[in-house]
């Protein structure tokens, strides 16, 4: 063929191709209201006007400001549950085009979290939408060591974007040096304190400052079992420690091990053998002496802590308490630990972890249930532990700015909440996005606990909180005497509080 | 992504200047000598070579050493002056105490089992057919990082309760095969560091095989026909004849070994991260630096850790000499 004709070719077909695109589209040279139809959903609506699903976002922005101004108009709330009869306002071609553009910043966000495996999915999961939408890259690098390499990144002058830190303890030592950027300069703080409630807008700043938000939260006085294994020998659920040990020795006496306990985890093991305590020190001494303990205003030889460990030693160094005996205790990794509550017959018959194990392989397709850990000083009740992951920004990027922003929406939250072992700490999130009951009754707990406190390990200094108590209840677990194991945890500290 | 960005691209240009630039860097240097009188080009082309060497070792190694040193005798940030205290943390401290002492064990018994192990291993397998394959598979250890046997390791050290299905191949043994209680081997204080020794043996013994093998393979086979035919034995044949041929590569394998294994980190780090008094010094430098931010004991401790390998190293040094002298 001729160079001509391949030109007049191409010609007709750009012509046809731009033909078409003109046709099928109605740009709206302005807004126009619309009222949504049974089998109507925002994307398809997005499509129709727009030839493009998500410019919904556009759309749900322009309805809502137009139901600030007029009562007729609905204020949408779940972009994923919109009604027949509701009135949407659809803005102009431009304006939607306008928003897309700004929106699309591409680029690449560096974020460094501890999650791997079926976490990692689920993060990759949750960002989706907002790689979808801005165009923007998330890369997502996941290490256990995180205490570890971050000083070391941030150091060598090389931080991530984004970080996510499993304890603020990091954070007031980043802040303290001035590495992190402050979030309330481009934060909707309005909107933050309305999602929030402001003890986790306290725990996530420092001198004031806004520095970080709290994504992922696990409420961690939870007992595990499965009903099916306590239905069939007739046991009861425990409400007091008196009760529980009795429990514990009926199990016994019935020729099984009552508790699986897996304290391994690599470098960082020994911390699940924290949270026992912690959780033991809020109920024997209450939450004005744990946040003492915390801060370091009385030491760890202290009588209080003295008689935290003992009550964590009377289960974890019971031979024939626990799942393989102490040697089981510290070889076996925290994630593999609760398996044996689902095996026939029941290896063990209780685990005491946070919520985020529901999302672990042992627990998937298993018919599980929890019962708050019990209280052993009736004075002090059942105070809730928990804890959550803090995400803070160290270089101050439009593209690190807006992944911030979607991480405090509920979107993200929700992603992951509908895949289990995540409770959000954002109020707009609503329950019907857990996935079970038992999801739900743990967002409550959470949100509803009358005395709550944060994780102890890790709002102390890293040499301590990821440091000396770990190996201390390592050397505890392993047969090591108490007071020396204290005694050298209070050396450790009081080097690390200076 | 840009092409600047692009990893692969940066790893191409990465060698192309790197190989090239320093092949462009000796050319020139040559050219700019040519220009000299020859008798002053003989002295000046060893400096000329070895220059750019001695200058970027000066940068990266000797001032770092001597920073090092300064730091030790500062605090935690390494802002006030503290005198002797990280090195009087460093020599009194329990856990420190427990690492000087598992570095020593690791010295003894890691290094007397890879050369007697390699040693053994040299000799017996000269004699028989299937020596190539044999070699190569206790070499492949070799091969794999040390992260990587760590994990292996961990797996067959690993633990499951009496009468359940045995993950670790050991306690499937003891366990499920013969009927023992299975044993925690990282967690029992009084084999663990055994145990971990092990998996350092398992991965070096290759090593030392192949240069006393190459040793033993330069032993003049007349010399070994003439003791046998005077009657020795095979046994005084090794004692008499075949060691004190291999004294040198002996030592120098024995040195190197050495010079290993007071380093000695990745094993003990992934396997059981010093805990269970497992600790050994190159760990503890690691935690207290980058876990802790204790700067100045970090500092302390790796000066304590090149104080221990220089004498290792003099001793290798003056073999060389020794050597050359020889030649």
């Amino acid at each position: 063929m001729s160079k001509r004709t391949i030109c007049l070719i191409l010609a007709v077909a750009l012509l046809l191709t731009l033909g078409l695109s003109v046709a099928s589209a109605a740009p709206l040279s302005q807004g126009e209201a619309y009222t949504v139809v049974l089998g109507d959903n925002l994307w398809t609506i997005a499509e129709k006007y727009f030839g493009n699903g998500f410019a919904y976002k556009a759309i749900v922005g322009a309805t809502r400001e137009k139901a600030m101004e007029d009562e007729t108009f609905t204020y949408i709330l779940e972009p994923g549950f919109i009604h027949p009869g509701q009135k949407f306002w659809i803005p102009s071609a431009e304006e939607a085009e306008a928003y897309m553009e700004a929106v699309r910043i591409g680029g690449v966000v560096s974020v460094l979290g501890v999650w791997g495996g079926d976490e990692a999915r689920s993060f990759d999961a949750a960002v989706a939408p907002f790689t979808q939408e801005t165009g923007t890259q998330v890369a997502f690098e996941g290490t256990r060591d995180l205490p570890v390499v971050l000083p070391i990144r941030v150091a060598a002058g090389n931080p991530p974007d984004l970080a996510i830190l499993p304890n603020p303890g990091q954070m007031v030592e980043f802040a303290k040096t001035g590495d992190l950027v402050a979030i309330d300069a481009f934060m909707d703080m309005e909107q933050l304190g309305s999602d929030y409630a402001q003890s986790w807008l306290d725990l996530g700043s420092y001198g004031g400052t806004l520095y970080g938000v709290f994504y992922k939260a696990a409420i961690k006085s939870l007992v595990w079992y499965s009903p099916a294994a306590f239905e069939a020998k007739g046991y009861t659920v425990p409400t007091t420690w008196d009760e529980l040990t009795a429990l514990s020795d009926q199990i016994v006496a019935d020729g099984s091990v009552p508790w699986c306990l897996g304290i391994e985890s690599g470098a960082a093991s020994g911390w699940p053998a924290t949270d026992w305590v912690e959780d033991i020190m809020l109920r024997t001494a209450g939450p004005d002496v744990y946040d003492q303990w915390v801060d370091h205003t009385i030491p760890w030889t202290d009588a209080a802590v003295k008689t935290a460990w003992e009550y964590f030693g009377q289960i974890a160094r019971n031979e024939g308490y626990v799942y393989g005996g102490t040697t089981g205790v510290l070889t076996i990794n925290f994630g593999d630990s609760p398996a044996p509550l689902f095996d026939d017959p029941p290896g063990c018959y209780m685990h005491r972890q946070a919520s985020f194990i529901t999302g672990f392989p042992a627990f998937e397709g298993q018919d599980y249930a929890f019962f708050p850990f019990p209280s052993i000083d009736a004075t002090y009740g059942v105070p809730a532990l928990g804890g959550a992951d803090l995400i803070v920004m160290f270089n101050d990027t439009p593209q690190a700015r807006a992944l911030m922003e979607y991480l405090a929406s509920p979107e993200p939250q929700e992603i992951w909440a509908a895949r289990g072992g995540f409770l959000s700490p954002n109020k707009r999130v609503s329950l019907d996005v857990y996935p079970t009951a038992t999801d739900r009754a743990m967002a409550e707990a959470l949100t509803g606990a009358e005395v709550f406190r944060f994780d102890g390990s890790d709002l102390m200094p890293a040499a301590v909180g990821s440091g000396s108590f770990w190996t201390g209840t390592l050397d505890y677990v392993g047969g090591v005497d108490l007071d020396s194991v204290l005694a050298t945890i209070e050396a450790t500290a009081v080097d690390a509080y200076k | 992504m840009s092409t600047f960005a692009n990893p692969l691209f940066s790893m191409i240009l990465a060698i192309v200047v790197g190989v090239g630039g320093i092949v462009a860097l000796f050319l020139g240097l040559e050219f700019l000598i040519g220009f000299l009188p020859d008798r002053t080009q003989e002295r000046v082309r060893p400096w000329v070579y070895v220059g750019p060497l001695l200058l970027i070792l000066t940068f990266f190694l000797v001032y770092p050493t001597l920073n090092t040193l300064y730091l030790s005798f500062l605090d935690k940030y390494s802002e006030v002056f503290v005198g002797l205290d990280n090195w009087r943390y460093a020599f009194t401290n329990h856990t420190m105490l427990i690492s000087f002492r598992n570095n020593v064990l690791w010295l003894v018994v890691f290094t007397a089992l890879t050369v007697s192990l390699g040693l053994v291993l040299a000799v017996l397998l000269d004699r028989v057919r299937y020596e190539a394959v044999a070699k190569s598979i206790i070499f492949l250890p070799m091969a794999i990082s040390f992260v990587g046997a760590g994990v292996i390791w961990k797996f067959v050290y690993a633990f499951r309760p009496a009468g359940q299905p045995q993950i670790g191949i050991l306690n499937a043994v003891v366990n499920t095969l013969l009927g023992f209680q299975p044993i925690g081997w990282l967690i029992e204080r009084e084999m663990n560091n055994f145990a971990l020794i092990a998996v350092g043996v398992w991965i070096w013994t290759g090593f030392c095989m192949v240069i006393l093998s190459a040793a033993y393979k330069g032993i003049p086979r007349e010399l070994l026909e003439a003791a046998r035919v005077d009657g020795a034995n095979e046994w005084q044949l090794f004692w008499g004849v075949t060691l004190p041929m291999m004294k040198s590569t002996i030592a120098v394998v024995a040195t190197t070994m050495v010079i290993n294994v007071l380093k000695i980190f990745d094993i003990v780090y992934v396997m059981t991260n010093g805990n269970f008094d497992t600790e050994v010094i190159a760990n503890r430098m690691y935690k207290e630096m980058f876990a802790f931010r204790e700067f100045g004991r970090a500092s302390a401790i790796a000066v304590i850790l090149l104080l221990a390998i220089i004498p290792v190293m003099a001793v290798n040094i003056r073999r060389f000499q020794e050597e050359e002298a020889i030649r």
